[in-house]
C-alpha cells in the first residue's frame, strides 16, 4: 500500500452524480486516487464506469458533487481544462489515434501545439516512448497501417509524451483481439511497477491482481465497493459483485 | 433556318474572355469565402449555446429557402446600404462586382455549411475527446484534428459543389454585371447573333464542367481505394 | 418602414401592388408544377434507363444526366427562349416567337405570352429530370440486388420487376431527395424572369422600383417563398409517414 505524500488524493471524487435528462448515470459517486496508486474501476456494461473516469478530466460534464485532480477543481467553470488535461494522460477504448498523422506526428502534437515544446524536444521524447512500447521501426507509418494492440501502445506512449502526474485507462483492451490484449497489458504493468498514478477501467481481472492497490466496483451509477485488492479478491462482500466475478472469471 | 455567322466570336474574343475572367474571379472569391464562412457557421450551428446554433441555423435556413436571384437582389439592395452606414459615405461607396461577391460568399456559406456539418458529424465522437484528453482547447481540436479528416471526407461533395457555383456565377447576369454569359449577351445585342454566342457559351460550360466533374469523379474513386 | 404601399393601386393590373405579389406566386407555382411533371416522368425514364442491362439506352441515358447537369440553367433558359426559334424552320419559329397567344385572358392577368411560359417549363423540367433522373437511379442502385433477382426467379419480367418490385421501393427511399429536388425547381422558377416571365422575384423587384419600398416589396416575397417551403416540407412528410414501409426505415429519414 502507498502512504499518501500529499494532504490530498491525487485524484478525489466526492458525491459525484450525473444525468442524462431524466436518466441517472452516476448516483453520490465517492472514491480517490492517491498519488502513485493503482485503482482498478470495473463493473458491469452501463454500470457508469466510462462516465465516471471520462469525468475526472472533464471531458464529461458533471451536475453534483466534486472532483478534484491535483488540488484543481474540475467542475469549477473557472478552471482552465486544456491546462489540467495537458497534465493528465488518457487512453481510450477505441485508440482515438489520429487517423490524418503519421505515428510520429501523433506522439508530438500534443507536446507541440499544448505544452509549447519546440519540434526537436519533442520528436526526442516521442521517439524515445515509441521505442518503450517496442514500435520504433513503426514511426513513419500510420494509425490504419497498425495492428489494435500496437495502436493501443502508440496511444499510450502518446499520452505519456506529455509527461503526466496521472493516467486514465478507458477499457484500454476490449476492443482488441484476445491476442493482442497482453502486449497492452505487459506496458501497463511495467507503467504500474514505476509508481504511476493509474485510474483503470477494466475487465482484467488479472491486471487487478497483478497490480491494483485498490479495486472499486461499480453497478447502476453506483460505487457498491471500493476496497483494497485483498479484501475485493478474498472476501468480495456485496451479492452483486460476486455475481459479476463469477461471470468474469469463467470467461 | 438562318446561316451561322461563327466569326462573331473570334470578332469578339476580348470581350468573352474579359468577361470569363470577371466569372472566374467571381467563382474564386465565391469559393475562399463560401467555404471560410461556410466552416464557421457549420461550427456555430453545432455550438451547445442555442445564443450562437440558433442564429446560424436561422441564417442558413432562410437563405436556402429563397432563389438565389432574390438573394442576390437582397445583397444587392443591402451591401451598399450597410457599407454607406458604416463609412458615411454615400451612393457609390461600392460597385456593382463588390455586391455580387458579398451576394455569392453570403449564399455559398449557407451552402458550404451544411457540406460541412456533415463532414464534421462523420468523425467519430472519440477523436475530439482524444484531442481535448491531451490538452488541445476547441480551436485547436478542430483546426489539427476534427476539420482535417472532415475536408477530407467531403472533398468529393466539396468540389461537386464548387462545379455547381462555377456554373452559378451566370446569374449575376440579373445585376447586369458582365460575366461571361453578360458579355456574349451584350456582343449579341451588338451584332444580332445571338445564336451563336449562347451556343458558344453553352458549349464553353459544359466542356469546362464536363472536365471538372471527371476530374472529381477520379479523385473519388482513388480516395474509395486508399480508404 | 411602410407596409401599407403594398395595398396601393398599382399602375398595371388594376390591381393593388399586394395583386402583383399573388400573380407573381400564381406564376411561380405554375412554372414549377408544370416542369416538376416533366421533370418527374421523364426524369424517371432516363433514371431507369440509367440502371438497365440495355448498353444503347443506358448511354443515352447517361449522356442525357451529363448534358443537363454541366450547361448553367440561365444558359439553357436563353437556348430555349432564344436559339430554339431560330434554328427550327422559319415559320415555326416566327409562330412561337409572334403567335403564341398572350396570357391576358388567365385570372392572374400577365403582360407575356405563352410562349415565354413555355420556354421555362420545358427549360426547367428537362433540366431537373436530370438531377431526379439521379436520385432514381441512387434509389434503385441502394436496394439490395437480391430483390431484382427474387423477381426475375417468380417469373416476372424485367419491367414488372421494375413495376412491382424496384420501383415502388426506390420511390419510398427517395421521397426526402425529391421533396428537395421539388424545392429546387420551385425556386429555381425565378430564373424565369431573365425571359420575362413575370413570377413572384420578378414581381418583386418590379414593385420596388415603381415604389422605392425596396426592403418591404422583397420581405413580403421572402416571406411568401418560405410559407411555401415550409407547407411543401411539412406536406412530404405526412406523405413519406403515409407510404412507409413498416419494420424499413428509409435512408433519410434517420433521427
Amino acid at each position: 500500500m502507498s502512504t499518501p505524500e500529499s494532504p490530498r488524493p491525487m485524484i478525489d471524487l466526492r458525491h459525484v452524480s450525473k444525468w442524462y435528462g431524466p436518466f441517472q448515470v452516476l448516483k453520490d459517486c465517492t472514491t480517490k486516487v492517491e498519488k502513485g496508486e493503482v485503482v482498478v474501476v470495473c463493473g458491469p456494461s452501463g454500470s457508469g464506469k466510462s462516465t465516471l473516469i471520462k469525468a475526472v478530466n472533464g471531458l464529461e460534464p458533471f451536475q453534483e458533487g466534486e472532483i478534484v485532480v491535483n488540488g484543481i477543481s474540475v467542475g469549477d467553470p473557472k478552471t482552465n481544462l486544456p491546462k489540467l488535461r495537458a497534465c493528465i494522460g488518457m487512453v481510450f477504448q477505441n485508440f482515438e489515434l489520429f487517423p490524418h498523422m503519421s505515428i510520429t506526428d501523433n506522439l508530438t502534437i500534443g507536446q507541440v501545439k499544448v505544452l509549447g515544446r519546440t519540434r526537436e524536444q519533442a520528436l526526442e521524447k516521442g521517439l524515445k516512448l515509441l521505442d518503450r512500447v517496442g514500435l520504433l521501426s513503426q514511426k513513419d507509418k500510420y494509425p490504419g497501417q497498425l495492428s489494435g494492440g500496437q495502436q493501443q501502445r502508440v496511444a499510450i506512449a502518446r499520452a505519456l509524451s506529455m509527461d503526466p502526474i496521472a493516467m486514465l485507462f478507458d477499457e484500454p483492451t476490449s476492443a482488441l483481439d484476445p491476442e493482442m490484449i497482453n502486449e497492452v497489458l505487459d506496458v501497463m504493468v511495467q507503467l504500474a511497477r514505476e509508481g504511476m498514478t493509474m485510474m483503470v477501467v477494466t475487465h482484467e481481472m488479472g491486471f487487478a491482481r497483478k497490480v491494483a492497490h485498490r479495486v472499486v466496483f461499480m453497478d447502476h451509477g453506483q460505487i457498491v465497493e471500493d476496497c483494497t485488492k485483498d479484501e475485493f479478491f478474498g472476501t468480495a462482500r456485496s451479492e452483486r459483485a460476486q455475481a459479476f466475478l463469477s461471470k468474469i472469471l469463467h470467461h | 433556318m438562318t446561316e451561322f455567322d461563327w466569326g462573331v466570336i473570334w470578332k469578339y474574343r476580348e470581350a468573352l474572355w474579359d468577361g470569363m475572367l470577371t466569372s472566374l474571379k467571381l467563382f474564386a472569391i465565391a469559393l475562399t469565402g463560401g467555404i471560410f464562412f461556410g466552416t464557421l457557421l457549420a461550427m456555430a450551428r453545432l455550438s451547445h449555446w442555442k445564443a450562437v446554433s440558433a442564429p446560424a441555423a436561422g441564417f442558413v435556413n432562410l437563405i436556402r429557402a429563397i432563389p438565389f436571384i432574390m438573394a442576390i437582389f437582397w445583397f444587392y439592395f443591402l451591401t451598399p446600404m450597410i457599407v454607406s452606414k458604416f463609412t458615411g459615405q454615400q451612393g457609390e461607396a461600392v460597385g456593382p462586382f463588390t455586391s455580387a461577391v458579398v451576394a455569392f460568399i453570403m449564399v455559398e456559406s449557407a451552402y458550404y455549411s451544411e457540406i460541412v456539418r456533415a463532414g464534421i458529424q462523420s468523425i467519430p465522437r472519440g477523436q475530439p475527446s482524444a484531442a481535448y484528453a491531451l490538452g488541445m482547447n476547441y480551436w485547436q481540436s478542430m483546426g489539427h484534428v476534427v476539420l482535417p479528416q472532415a475536408f477530407r471526407n467531403m472533398l468529393p461533395v466539396m468540389l461537386t459543389q464548387a462545379v455547381i457555383l462555377f456554373q452559378d456565377t451566370s446569374l449575376v447576369y440579373v445585376v447586369a454585371l458582365k460575366d461571361f454569359l453578360g458579355a456574349a449577351s451584350k456582343a449579341g445585342q451588338l451584332t444580332g447573333r445571338i445564336v451563336e454566342l449562347y451556343l458558344f457559351v453553352a458549349v464553353v460550360f459544359l466542356v469546362i464542367c464536363l472536365a471538372a466533374s471527371w476530374g472529381v469523379k477520379r479523385l473519388q474513386a482513388s480516395l474509395a481505394v486508399t480508404r | 418602414m411602410d407596409w401599407k404601399v403594398l395595398l396601393e393601386q398599382a399602375p398595371s393590373g388594376g390591381m393593388t401592388y399586394l395583386g402583383w405579389l399573388w400573380s407573381g406566386l400564381f406564376w411561380t407555382l405554375a412554372v414549377s408544377v408544370c416542369a416538376w411533371v416533366i421533370a418527374f416522368t421523364v426524369g424517371s425514364v432516363v433514371g431507369v434507363l440509367r440502371t438497365a442491362p440495355l448498353r444503347i439506352p443506358r448511354a443515352l441515358a447517361t449522356a442525357y444526366v451529363e448534358l443537363f447537369r454541366n450547361i448553367p440553367l440561365l444558359v439553357q433558359m436563353f437556348l430555349w427562349y432564344f436559339v430554339m426559334p431560330e434554328v427550327v424552320p422559319r415559320e415555326w419559329g416566327d409562330w412561337l416567337k409572334q403567335d403564341m397567344p398572350n396570357l391576358l385572358v388567365l385570372p392572374f392577368a400577365a403582360q407575356f405570352s405563352l410562349w415565354e411560359f413555355t420556354a421555362a417549363v420545358l427549360c426547367l423540367g428537362l433540366y431537373t429530370a436530370s438531377r431526379v433522373a439521379e436520385q432514381v437511379r441512387s434509389g434503385i442502385q441502394s436496394l439490395p440486388r437480391g430483390q431484382t433477382g427474387a423477381g426475375l426467379a417468380m417469373g416476372f419480367t424485367l419491367p414488372q420487376v421494375y413495376r412491382h418490385v424496384t420501383l415502388p421501393m426506390a420511390y419510398r427511399i427517395i421521397i426526402p431527395p425529391m421533396t428537395s429536388e421539388f424545392l429546387t425547381i420551385f425556386k429555381n422558377s425565378s430564373t424565369a424572369l431573365t425571359i420575362g416571365v413575370l413570377e413572384l422575384t420578378a414581381q418583386s423587384r418590379q414593385i420596388s422600383e415603381y415604389t422605392f419600398k425596396t426592403f418591404e416589396a422583397f420581405t413580403a416575397a421572402t416571406l411568401i417563398y418560405i410559407a411555401i417551403t415550409m407547407t411543401v416540407i411539412l406536406l412530404m412528410r405526412s406523405l413519406e409517414k403515409r407510404v412507409a414501409v413498416p419494420g424499413y426505415i428509409a435512408q433519410g429519414s434517420g433521427h
